[in-house]
């Protein structure tokens, strides 16, 4: 009777055990800066959708008229997880919460997710030899469409050409370099 | 002998050298300020060359560069004399087929490293180039005045420019007064203090990556960073030559700071990191992506590397 509780502690500890090697093995990095970037309001989405009958067909959505999926050839619970709606649900079946989401598209985006890892695919900023700050893919592509949004370009360069600068004129030009070393110390 | 000759107090002939050389020393210290000005000027004529300065010379020519300063632009300026870290050779990475153009990357560096505004000063050049031309080889044929309502465009497609950071830096061996060297950490700097504004190293640079100033900074007083490096972002006087020295006032730190260019690309397509680390960000691209040199038939063996993701 008293050799049962140390079989369990055994067992806990080989559990433990594996989920420490098993997370080791994940070179994910450890931390996100930013949390995902949820619409205002939208999130939990738990807060409509408790309660609500899971309908599987394709429809055109009533609430979300903004979302026209124009990624691949599918639905909304392909990655949506419908009997908890706070989470994202993996081909394979595993749920997983919504600041993991880059397993959703590492599904697919393969390669992707592996430059990502090694932090070649997409914004990194921080410390070149420290602390890095990462990016959740949806920072950057909108996961319905997640096409990369075109930007307004900042200003080209003064063409000098243009005539822009003034002509110098003679008494502008320095005749002693003695003269003109003291005047960039003042 | 002839009397005159031997009436002065040396008791030697003038030779026509030695009065040449005496009427022009003469006449230099009377251009000199002398009775007005403060140590400070003679100083600064007297300054040493960076590489030949020990520890406390350098640390006392900083302190005078940063009085120096705070008279002039009315700003008080920190200046570092960070050392390169050892087993540290700085490579950047740009990913030609994300970048879309959007030039952030200009403006972050020029809000970084005090560049002049008027007449202006970018180190960063975004070049565009229609899809399927020839354009490695032309680069100075690539547009580069384009202003778009909306960027990337159909059919282009971009590629910044700036400090290559060769290995083997040409404007480095063209330099009369050895004023521009390579560190040891691999950023090619100027001393612009050195410099003589010759601009022969601005001729021999295949990649347009050294820019020469006209005036001055010209920046309103609050648009000044202050945090700067002697070799790096320190304001520069009229008359010399600068260029990218890939932020070397946040990189050389442990932990240092990306460079600014890298921390503003919103598309991420700009990497940093150490040549020498087989785990850096650099060195994955490397060894995993079809990287690419500019005009490497030129051999200077630059440590910028372009390269296609996809």
């Amino acid at each position: 009777m008293q050799k049962i509780p140390y079989v369990l502690y055994f067992a806990l500890f080989v559990f433990l055990l594996l989920f420490e090697v098993a997370k080791a093995k994940d070179d994910i990095p450890e931390f996100f800066v930013p949390p995902p970037p949820f619409s205002e309001g939208i999130f939990p989405c738990s807060g409509c959708h408790k309660g609500m009958e899971v309908n599987t067909n394709r429809r055109e959505l009533s609430y979300h008229e903004d979302i026209k999926l124009k990624h691949f050839d599918g639905w909304c619970l392909d990655c949506h997880n419908p009997n908890d709606r706070d989470k994202l649900r993996l081909a394979s079946g595993k749920v997983i919460p919504f600041t993991e989401s880059y397993y959703l598209c590492g599904q697919c985006h393969g390669d992707i997710f592996r430059d990502w890892k090694a932090g070649v695919h997409g914004k990194r900023t921080g410390m070149w030899n420290g602390k890095k700050e990462y990016r959740l893919c949806v920072h950057c592509h909108w996961p319905h469409q997640p096409r990369f949004r075109p930007l307004e370009p900042l200003p080209p360069p003064v063409n000098p050409e243009d005539n822009k600068y003034k002509k110098v004129t003679q008494d502008q030009i320095p005749l002693n370099p003695v003269n003109n070393i003291s005047d960039k110390l003042r | 002998m002839p009397k005159e000759i031997k009436n002065n107090i040396l008791q030697k002939p003038f030779s026509r050298r030695a009065l040449l050389k005496g009427g022009a020393l003469g006449l230099a210290s009377l251009a000199l300020p002398v009775g007005n000005a403060d140590a400070s000027v003679w100083e600064a004529f007297l300054q040493k060359h960076f590489k030949e300065m020990n520890d406390d010379e350098l640390q006392s020519v900083i302190k005078r560069m940063e009085k120096e300063y705070a008279e002039k632009y009315n700003v008080n300026f920190n200046i570092k004399s960070t050392k390169p870290l050892p087993g540290t050779l700085f490579g950047y990475g740009l990913d030609v087929s994300r970048c879309i153009g959007c030039r952030r990357c200009v403006y972050a560096c020029v809000k970084e490293n005090n560049q002049s505004m008027e007449p202006q000063i970018h180190w960063i050049t975004v070049l565009r180039f229609k899809k399927g031309e020839k354009w490695v080889s032309s680069l100075e044929e690539a547009e580069v005045y384009y202003a778009p309502p909306e960027v990337p465009e159909e059919g282009h497609f971009y590629m910044p420019v700036q400090c290559q950071q060769c290995e083997n830096p040409p404007c480095v061996k063209v330099c009369p007064t050895q004023a521009t060297w390579k560190e040891r950490d691999g950023i090619v700097v100027v001393d612009y203090n050195w410099c003589i504004g010759c601009r022969y190293c601005m001729a021999a640079c295949p990649y347009g990556a050294r820019h020469f100033n006209w005036g001055q900074p010209n920046r309103a007083k609050q648009e000044y960073n202050t945090e700067t490096h002697y070799l790096g972002n320190r304001p520069r006087y009229k008359g010399v030559v600068e260029k990218c020295t890939f932020c070397i006032q946040r990189t050389r730190e442990n932990p240092g700071r990306y460079p600014a260019c890298v921390e503003i690309c919103p598309v991420g397509a700009r990497k940093f990191g150490n040549l020498l680390d087989p785990d850096s960000e650099i060195r994955y691209c490397i060894e995993n992506k079809r990287v690419f040199r500019l005009k490497e038939d030129l051999n200077t063996s630059p440590k910028f590397y372009y390269f296609f993701a996809t």
